[in-house]
């Protein structure tokens, strides 16, 4: 079985990040991390192969300057090789633009499967992944919480606000992977040694295929016009327990529809 | 020699790993005095049983360098998982160095995965600093040694499948005897054959893990278990003692990694803590005593991986080892008290992983050679030249 894991790298979100004045986009030029949320695809991609009982697992990534680190994570923990695109024209993709990057990418390995985050740590766009099914015209299903593989077919729960829908779709296809379903692993120092010697393929838009008016600031559909910053979360509210305080607890998780 | 982005690669993930599974959960094992299972388990997907034990017997032979930063990173978390993999690894780096062939085979590849697990047992209730007394005795007897004697603060002897047993081996018609490593093979466990291996010893810190007591009446070891062979006979002390010197930058690495725990834990509550208007750390007292801190934990971290550095570049290291060991393992204690005074009652108090470190610290101070067995070594070092 061959599954393919799309991976975004990006800027650590532990250190502070910086916005371009004239695009409004997140800068992106330094070191790029593994997405946390691109981390339950790797895991997940990596048991459903060992449940398979071999395969291969590959990741494909957009990022600038040719940077891999974050590849390199997901390598260590287990992925087998990769497809890297980096080009200057790319800078400023949106969503669509990404998409069509990565679909080009995926169609070069012609897998059985697809994952991807249901939306990543820096965009929150929410949007690739669908799209990318769009591109390659396959199904898609989104927030996978399990799957499982039989024959030719997948079986999907997918995450609803009310519980699971059960979902079967024939292969290929891609499923978005919903954030915290399966635990990453931490890669193995013998898995980071190996991962600097795994197959990486770096191409730019030309060893691609990709007419460059399509993708890139110039091919762009969308554009961020305004930046607001987001309002400080409030402090909450202290209930001091003067008899009523499991009343009034009980009120507001009742507000929340909680309860 | 690892490369260096590798290893700056390891000890981030290894950092992601104490910082997110460890530190939050240390002192729910370490109080109750429970031996963290997952969390060895996690060591051993890793790869750390296998750290320094070379790569054709699947280690990952991972430099002095690269180790130290390991057990650093391991200590900053809980001092007691790097005693996990220490003295395993003490029992590895025996066998690959003095091991014929046939024992390397035997032993290093299931001890590099960590199924099997490695002790190191040297000291005896009444032979410590003064390893040269000790009284285990291993006879000969046909092909195999009949061993008799007790030992004493074996880390992991329970759970170990091979124990570097030092022994001393009578004297025959040429002359030939004297202390002698042999690696002995048991069942993990109370008892193995003629070994029985007492509770675990109830300790003021270092606890998670067995120190226990071992003693052999009558106990038979195949002549395939005496280290290096005929050659090893007489060796034992020599080459124990030359272990334990890296052995030595292992426990100033404990040292740096107790005394980098203490300094954080007591940098962070300073700026949060109030009193008379504004944070601790805005007061003198203790502004300066956090420069002072860091100075230490400064100074013992250069002299730790200066004596690595030698380690790795082949140079002799007593000096160098006896010097990191000593104030290292001196400076975790300081700071550990420091980092309490900073805490005030909050420290005191089993709330805050500060008490901890406070009764980690003093294991540094007396394992693996006390700080004055290093003075005395450094001091003859000095003056021998």
């Amino acid at each position: 079985m061959k599954v393919v894991v799309c991976v975004k790298q990006i800027p650590d979100p532990a250190l502070p990040g910086e916005l371009n004045p004239t695009t409004n986009l997140l800068k992106r030029d330094g070191k790029l991390i593994l997405d946390e949320s691109d981390s339950y695809g790797v895991e997940m991609a990596l048991q459903l192969v060992e449940a398979a009982g071999g395969g291969e697992v590959s990741l494909v990534s957009m990022a600038p300057n040719n940077e891999m680190s974050g590849l390199r994570t997901a390598l260590a923990m287990g992925a087998d090789d990769a497809i890297l695109v980096s080009d200057e024209n790319l800078a400023g993709t949106d969503a669509l633009g990404t998409a069509k990057v990565l679909a080009a990418a995926i169609r070069r390995l012609s897998p059985d499967l697809i994952l991807a985050g249901v939306e990543s740590s820096d965009g929150y766009t929410g949007t690739v992944p669908e799209m990318v099914a769009g591109v390659l015209d396959l199904p898609s299903v989104t927030f996978a919480k399990q799957i499982s593989i039989d024959g030719d077919t997948v079986k999907v729960q997918r995450q609803t606000e009310a519980g699971y829908d059960d979902v079967e779709c024939k292969l290929p296809v891609l499923l978005s992977v919903t954030a915290g379903v399966v635990e990453p692993r931490y890669p193995s120092f013998k898995g980071i040694m190996a991962a600097k010697k795994k197959p990486v393929e770096a191409l730019d838009l030309q060893g691609l295929g990709i007419d460059l008016n399509t993708v890139g600031l110039v091919g762009a559909r969308q554009e961020t016009i305004r930046v607001t910053e987001a309002e400080e979360r409030e402090s909450g509210e202290i209930i001091v327990d003067d008899g009523d305080a499991h009343q009034r607890i009980a009120e507001f998780l009742g507000e929340l529809k909680v309860i | 020699m690892t490369e260096v982005g590798l290893a700056d690669e390891m000890i981030s993930t290894l950092r992601t790993w104490v910082d997110s599974e460890v530190i939050p959960h240390a002192s729910e094992f370490e109080l109750p005095d429970i031996y963290p299972t997952d969390m060895v388990l996690q060591m051993a997907e890793f790869g750390l049983f296998g750290a320094t034990i070379p790569e054709e017997y699947g280690g990952l032979e991972l430099d002095n360098s690269t180790y130290v930063r390991v057990i650093v990173e391991l200590s900053r978390g809980w001092m007691s998982l790097a005693g996990v993999i220490n003295s395993h690894l003490i029992c590895a780096k025996l066998i690959a160095q003095f091991g014929t062939d046939v024992q390397k085979q035997r032993w290093l590849p299931a001890m590099a995965t960590g199924d099997l697990r490695g002790c190191f047992s040297l000291s005896e209730p009444d032979s410590g600093s003064d390893a040269a007394a000790l009284r285990c005795q291993a006879k000969p007897d046909g092909d195999e040694w009949i061993i008799n004697g007790t030992k004493m603060w074996v880390t992991n002897g329970e759970k170990a499948g091979v124990v570097a047993l030092l022994a001393r081996v009578p004297a025959d018609d040429e002359g030939a005897g004297g202390i002698t490593c042999f690696i002995v093979e048991k069942t993990p466990g109370e008892k193995s054959g003629g070994i029985s291996i007492s509770k675990k010893i109830k300790k003021l810190g270092y606890r998670g893990l067995e120190t226990v007591e071992m003693s052999y009446v009558d106990h038979r070891i195949s002549a395939t278990e005496l280290l290096g062979g005929q050659n090893g006979i007489g060796n034992g002390l020599r080459w124990a003692l030359s272990a334990l010197e890296l052995g030595r930058i292992n426990v100033a690495a404990r040292g740096v990694g107790v005394a980098q725990a203490a300094y954080d834990a007591a940098l962070s509550y300073a700026k949060e803590r109030e009193a008379f208007g504004r944070p601790i750390s805005q007061h003198q007292a203790i502004a300066f005593r956090l420069a002072e801190m860091a100075t230490k934990l400064e100074a013992a971290k250069l002299l730790t991986f200066e004596a690595a550095r030698k380690a790795d570049a082949g140079e002799r290291v007593d000096l160098a080892a006896g010097m990191a060991k000593l104030f290292a393992s001196e400076t975790a204690s300081e700071l550990a008290l420091d980092a309490m005074r900073i805490h005030g009652g909050n420290g005191f108090t089993s709330e805050y992983p500060v008490e901890r470190y406070y009764r980690d610290a003093p294991l540094m101070i007396i394992g693996e050679g006390t700080s004055e067995i290093q003075k005395l070594v450094i001091s003859r070092a000095l003056l021998a030249e």
